[in-house]
């Protein structure tokens, strides 16, 4: 893909300022560490409420740990810390009392892998409306319905509701986690590269998804597509080395960026 | 042709009859076992040793009736026991362990019970239970089978929940789920056929252990279903009458052999369906 692509692409998106929106999150002063090593060092940014925010730059720089932070999916493993704040709706979330179930709830997250659970495509999705909600069977029905339509598989599996979460393709796989996080009803969407393992039409069809999904949700996608991030977000942070090398508007950063290395990576002479 | 690559090509034949031989000879030694059991052990089958006692000596009539009983009662009794315990054990290393040193502890010490000779666990049941309640009994062998059991569903729960994808977790957890539900309903069904086969593996291998019942269940030559009180097993009694002048006792040790082939082969075959079904998946 050519500069003058990506300059194509762009112009068709909407380029909201930056500083008209209120952020749905805030990182302040973040500091991440895997044992002894740093893999975060002070990062600063917001995401704005109802945009995609998209993370690139190249692997390990600590785009996906950054991601994993705003959900504390961190806190499954030892030896993993965070310090710093980070708000959700003025609340910090890395605060060591907080109810990491509740906030889950909260902030969801859509995995590289498609991962069902071995369970009917039904069950897959009403599971995790059933841990918050005590909803008759016709209830149920209707939140299962609107989940599986918000993720544009309604069509293809409502006459297979009771087959299992597998026997989907992949492409179909990763819609039913993304109907499964959306039917909780979150605030907060978590994409860790959610397109890597499908092919282009599948591809397509979650981005168009993202694109609708970010009228109710506010969204970060990590990505190592570049294209991906111009396609669908609205700003985008460039990270290389677990810093935050800049962060700002789509349009701006894959145009005309201010730093040198972000402009080295865009135009694909590193990473 | 290439000297170097003939030479491979050599060396290729003579490693294939090797291994083709060391195949020959382990399952014709056990298509002669087989052959043996069936010959002898079809013969003495018949509606009375499903029916009748063990015979005393001498008798010319009688069956396996309690014989065949004991050993279903103590096996189900066993892994009964030793299900739950292995269940919990494998979880607690898969699981919640993971990082633990504890659970390196309790690996190693699993992999000593899991080698552990059956007669050593007998022995032990011996001086902890039937020495101190004053007799042999069922319940003493079932306590025998059970240590059995315990570490062959250790070692398989905790395998067949490592063969749950991590992200599977991370994904149950990103709902919201707490971590016991995140085990109950994401990690143990996405598990569950292969445990069901490593528990039918475990019943299979104590259906037949001798040893550990030869020092707390005995053997009895009456039926009976007091749990506090010896009781006949087939093991026990093949021990017992293939080592006696009776023609017919003799008989009824192959017959008794038979049966136990059949029940192991039974299970195995069931275990490996299940575990065909889950790979279909």
């Amino acid at each position: 893909m050519t500069d003058l692509q990506i300059k194509t692409d762009m112009s068709q998106a909407a380029a909201p300022s930056m500083g008209a929106l209120a952020n749905k999150l805030e990182v302040r002063n973040l500091d991440f560490f895997y044992g002894d090593s740093k893999a975060l060092k002070s990062i600063n940014l917001g995401l704005a409420i109802n945009t995609v925010t998209a993370f690139i730059g190249p692997s390990g720089c600590g785009k996906s740990t950054l991601l994993r932070i705003l959900n504390r999916m961190y806190d499954l493993y030892p030896g993993q810390r965070a310090t710093g704040e980070v708000l959700l709706d003025g609340q910090n979330l890395l605060d060591p009392k907080l109810d990491l179930n509740l906030l889950r709830a909260r902030v969801g997250m859509v995995f590289q892998k498609p991962t069902p659970f071995p369970m009917t495509i039904y069950e897959n999705i009403a599971f995790g409306i059933k841990l918050y909600e005590n909803l008759s069977k016709s209830e149920l029905d209707g939140r299962v319905e609107n989940a599986l339509r918000g993720a544009a598989l309604w069509n293809e599996v409502k006459d297979k509701l009771n087959a299992s979460g597998l026997s989907l393709s992949g492409g179909q796989q990763q819609r039913l986690c993304i109907a499964r996080t959306v039917a909780i009803q979150p605030e907060v969407i978590l994409f860790d590269e959610p397109c890597s393992a499908l092919d282009p039409i599948s591809t397509a069809k979650v981005e168009e998804l993202i694109d609708e999904l970010k009228e109710k949700y506010t969204i970060a996608i990590v990505t190592h597509n570049m294209q991906q991030a111009a396609r669908v977000s609205e700003f985008t942070a460039f990270m290389y080395l677990g810093e935050l090398i800049e962060f700002g508007q789509t349009t701006k950063l894959f145009t005309s960026p201010e730093k040198r290395q972000t402009q080295d990576y865009i135009t694909g002479r590193f990473g | 042709m290439n000297a170097l690559y003939s030479a491979r090509a050599r060396k290729d034949k003579i490693v294939r009859v090797l291994c083709f031989s060391a195949a020959a000879f382990g399952l014709t030694w056990l298509a002669l076992i087989l052959f043996t059991l069936f010959s002898k052990g079809l013969a003495g089958l018949s509606p009375e040793v499903f029916t009748q006692m063990t015979p005393p000596p001498g008798s010319k009539t009688g069956g396996l009736a309690n014989a065949i009983y004991g050993s279903v009662m103590m096996t189900i009794i066993g892994v009964g026991i030793g299900t739950p315990i292995g269940l919990f054990a494998g979880t607690y290393l898969a699981e919640y362990g993971r990082h633990e040193k504890l659970s390196f502890y309790v690996r190693f010490i699993n992999d000593i019970l899991l080698s552990a000779p059956s007669i050593v666990i007998g022995l032990f049941i011996y001086g902890a239970v039937v020495v101190p309640m004053g007799g042999f009994s069922a319940f003493a062998g079932s306590l025998a089978l059970a240590v059995i059991v315990i570490p062959v569903v250790v070692r398989t729960t905790e395998d067949m929940l490592l063969l749950v994808p991590n992200q599977l977790r991370e994904a149950a957890s990103a709902l919201g789920l707490p971590r016991s539900l995140v085990i109950r309903r994401i990690a143990y069904t996405a598990a569950k056929t292969g445990i069901i086969t490593g528990i039918l593996l475990a019943t299979a291998r104590v259906a037949g252990e001798t040893a550990p019942l030869l020092f707390t269940a005995l053997s009895n030559q009456f039926w009976n279903v007091n749990l506090m009180k010896t009781m006949a097993n087939l093991p026990v009694t093949i021990n017992n009458f293939v080592q006696s002048p009776y023609e017919y006792w003799r008989q009824l040790a192959w017959t008794g052999a038979l049966l136990i082939t059949l029940a192991v082969l039974a299970l195995n075959v069931f275990a490996r369906l299940l575990g065909a079904e889950r790979k279909q998946k």
